[in-house]
């Protein structure tokens, strides 16, 4: 009832345009900031630093292979590889340059990200679908090598990990051990709104546009005089930029010190399946799929035992570990058959439904 | 108005000469020594039987393929091997036979999208949707709502193309042509699977976009009724090769064009 287009006129272009034209949308994503934010105050630690930190860590990497795979089409399995430059970069600068804010040298470790994602970008102008899967295979491959092998990397450090200094933001520690989940969430939360914010202008306008075309009709847009490999390089570049600064907050402001392990195709795949479920082409969708393979096991862990245990069912910690994966399995599937475009298609149709209900039409 | 029988058809300068071009792709010619030229302003029809060649002359004139020989001449400089878009960046729009559109996209966005060259606001901009990048997207919104308003297409104009039925959509691929404001526009088989009012329709926009914009049009048809009526010189292909080139009078009564529809006994 709440829900309705009625009343709300656009009179310029301006407005028509506007990424949320609904006045409920706008005042619905606002309300989700603030909860967000209050979140901080209101959550325990293990709700911060086990759940929350990773789900926008996760989402903010999804966004990156989503602006890649979901809106140009190009499908990559090194995004695991390139949040590891990001991290890997970051960590070089703020062991190099102290003196500067470590959230500066975040941002900037994306552009390391971005230049060797478009790097790698460079076959997809000859090759596309699944043969451009392996050619990005390479680049997984080839840069976890890099963690392993160039010691230099990780300053020379003997145990060949990535630890994380303290650093300060305002005096209060971000980085390192003495860092609280609650300041090292709310800098997540931060700098993931942002990004989001800017990938959502990016997708809206031209440049989106042009990403599309190349990915509904390459030869077509290229006869509108769209430069495919410009194109196609700038989306690598920009969601190797995501996946970068995704990488860096993974390592500082999450798991606080990493091996090159955590960078491997394991990495790539589960990005791949927040997105694929989430929905290609959808920034939402991208929160929605961090969600429901990220967080959903979580959540089953917790309430599975309180389910079973009036049953007098009492279960072993490993049995219930298999029982989620399978019951998230069987979740992934339903999902993708009720709606192959992904949960970001669902919450879409949901939406159109509520502006009309109750009525069918 | 369309003379379309005077005997002085030349509508303007040559603004593209085909000499001489011959196209193989190992030993199968597609074509074979055409020559003809476009002249500014006119509409040019292309017919043959299947397999004639026409396409892939298209396929020439806007960069997709090289000549194997000969050469092109767009407004009175020689093309060099080049890459479709540039050719649409100098000015050669396309529609195609079977519908390219972006499928995902609004009819808006799809139109838009064809703008995509006139637009050049900085990445910087476009990351903040703000200043130059929003002055952009309303200036150019701006024309796109006039071809909207042109092809008739209002009420569909944020409904995703996919949904479409198969005339619309041929009508907002020629929306999106018209979008790059080109000087060449080529449009492979505009009618086809069309009903006879839908016909009638695009026929009135090919008409209209033509003397309004002056837009010079180059189209490929089998309705030879369409093709008759609208066009102001008519090129024949059989098998790769040049048979006929005039007005439509003209070719409606040549015999080899007569034989190559229909056949010769014998």
């Amino acid at each position: 009832m709440l829900y309705r287009e009625a009343g709300q006129f656009k009179t310029s272009y301006v407005a028509d345009s506007a990424i949320f034209p609904l006045r409920q949308d706008r005042i619905g994503i606002g309300l989700i900031i603030l909860a967000a934010y209050a979140l901080a105050f209101i959550g325990n630690s293990f709700l911060l630093q086990a759940v929350m930190i990773p789900f926008l860590v996760f989402s903010l990497a999804s966004i990156g292979l989503n602006i890649l795979t979901g809106y140009t089409g190009l499908l990559s399995l090194g995004t695991g590889a390139f949040m590891g430059v990001g991290a890997y970069a970051c960590y070089k600068l703020m062991t190099a340059f102290p003196e500067v804010n470590v959230i500066v040298w975040i941002f900037v470790s994306g552009f390391f990200s971005a230049a060797i994602g478009a790097l790698f970008g460079l076959p997809s102008l000859r090759i596309k679908g699944f043969y451009l899967a392996v050619a990005t295979l390479a680049a997984q491959f080839f840069l976890q090598w890099c963690f392993i092998r160039i010691p230099w990397l990780v300053n020379y450090n003997v145990s060949g990990a990535l630890d994380a200094p303290l650093r300060t933001l305002f005096g209060i520690p971000i980085v390192g051990a003495t860092a609280t989940p609650q300041t090292r969430y709310l800098v997540v939360l931060t700098i993931v709104i942002l990004l989001t914010w800017l990938a959502s202008n990016l997708v809206h306008g031209r440049i989106g546009r042009m990403w599309i075309a190349i990915r509904d009709m390459d030869l077509a847009a290229e006869l509108m005089g769209i430069r495919p490999l410009q194109t196609k390089l700038l989306a690598f570049a920009v969601s190797s930029y995501y996946c970068g600064v995704a990488g860096a907050l993974l390592v500082f402001l999450w798991y606080g010190g990493a091996e090159y392990d955590v960078f491997n195709i394991n990495q790539s795949f589960f990005i791949l399946f927040m997105v694929i479920i989430g929905g290609l082409g959808s920034l939402i969708g991208s929160f929605f799929g961090a969600a429901l393979i990220f967080i959903l096991p979580i959540v089953l862990g917790i309430v599975l035992p309180a389910i079973l245990s009036p049953f007098g069912i009492s279960v072993g910690a490993d049995v219930i570990e298999h029982l989620r994966f399978m019951i998230v399995g069987a979740l992934i599937i339903f999902f993708l058959i009720v709606e192959p475009h992904g949960l970001a298609r669902l919450w879409q149709i949901g939406k159109q439904k509520l502006l009309v209900w109750p009525f069918p039409y | 108005m369309r003379a379309p029988d005077n005997p002085v058809f030349a509508k303007g300068d040559v603004l593209l000469a085909v000499e001489n071009v011959s196209l193989s792709f190992g030993g199968v010619k597609a074509l074979t020594d055409v020559s003809f030229d476009i002249r500014k302003s006119e509409i040019r029809a292309i017919i043959g039987p299947n397999g004639a060649g026409k396409t892939s002359m298209l396929n020439c004139i806007n960069g997709f393929y090289y000549p194997t020989e000969g050469r092109i001449t767009f407004k009175g400089v020689k093309r060099p091997k080049m890459r479709p878009y540039e050719a649409a960046r100098g000015g050669i729009a396309r529609t195609f036979q079977n519908v390219a559109l972006f499928k995902s996209m609004s009819t808006l966005d799809n139109i838009m999208a064809g703008r995509s060259i006139k637009m050049n606001s900085n990445f910087f901009w476009q990351l903040f949707r703000h200043g130059p990048a929003m002055r952009e997207e309303v200036e150019h919104r701006r024309v796109v709502e006039e071809i909207i308003d042109f092809l008739e297409i209002q009420h569909i104009r944020k409904t995703p193309v996919g949904r479409l039925p198969y005339g619309l959509q041929k009508r907002v691929e020629l929306g999106r042509a018209l979008a790059m404001e080109p000087e060449l526009l080529l449009l492979d088989e505009p009618m086809a699977g069309m009903n006879l009012e839908e016909k009638e329709d695009m026929s009135r926009f090919i008409l209209e976009v033509n003397q309004q914009y002056g837009t010079t049009i180059a189209l490929i048809e089998h309705d030879m009724g369409v093709v008759m009526d609208l066009s102001d010189r008519v090129v024949v292909l059989e098998y790769g090769r040049k048979i006929a080139d005039g007005t439509p009078a003209e070719v409606k009564g040549d015999q080899r064009v007569i034989d190559a529809y229909l056949g010769v006994a014998h």
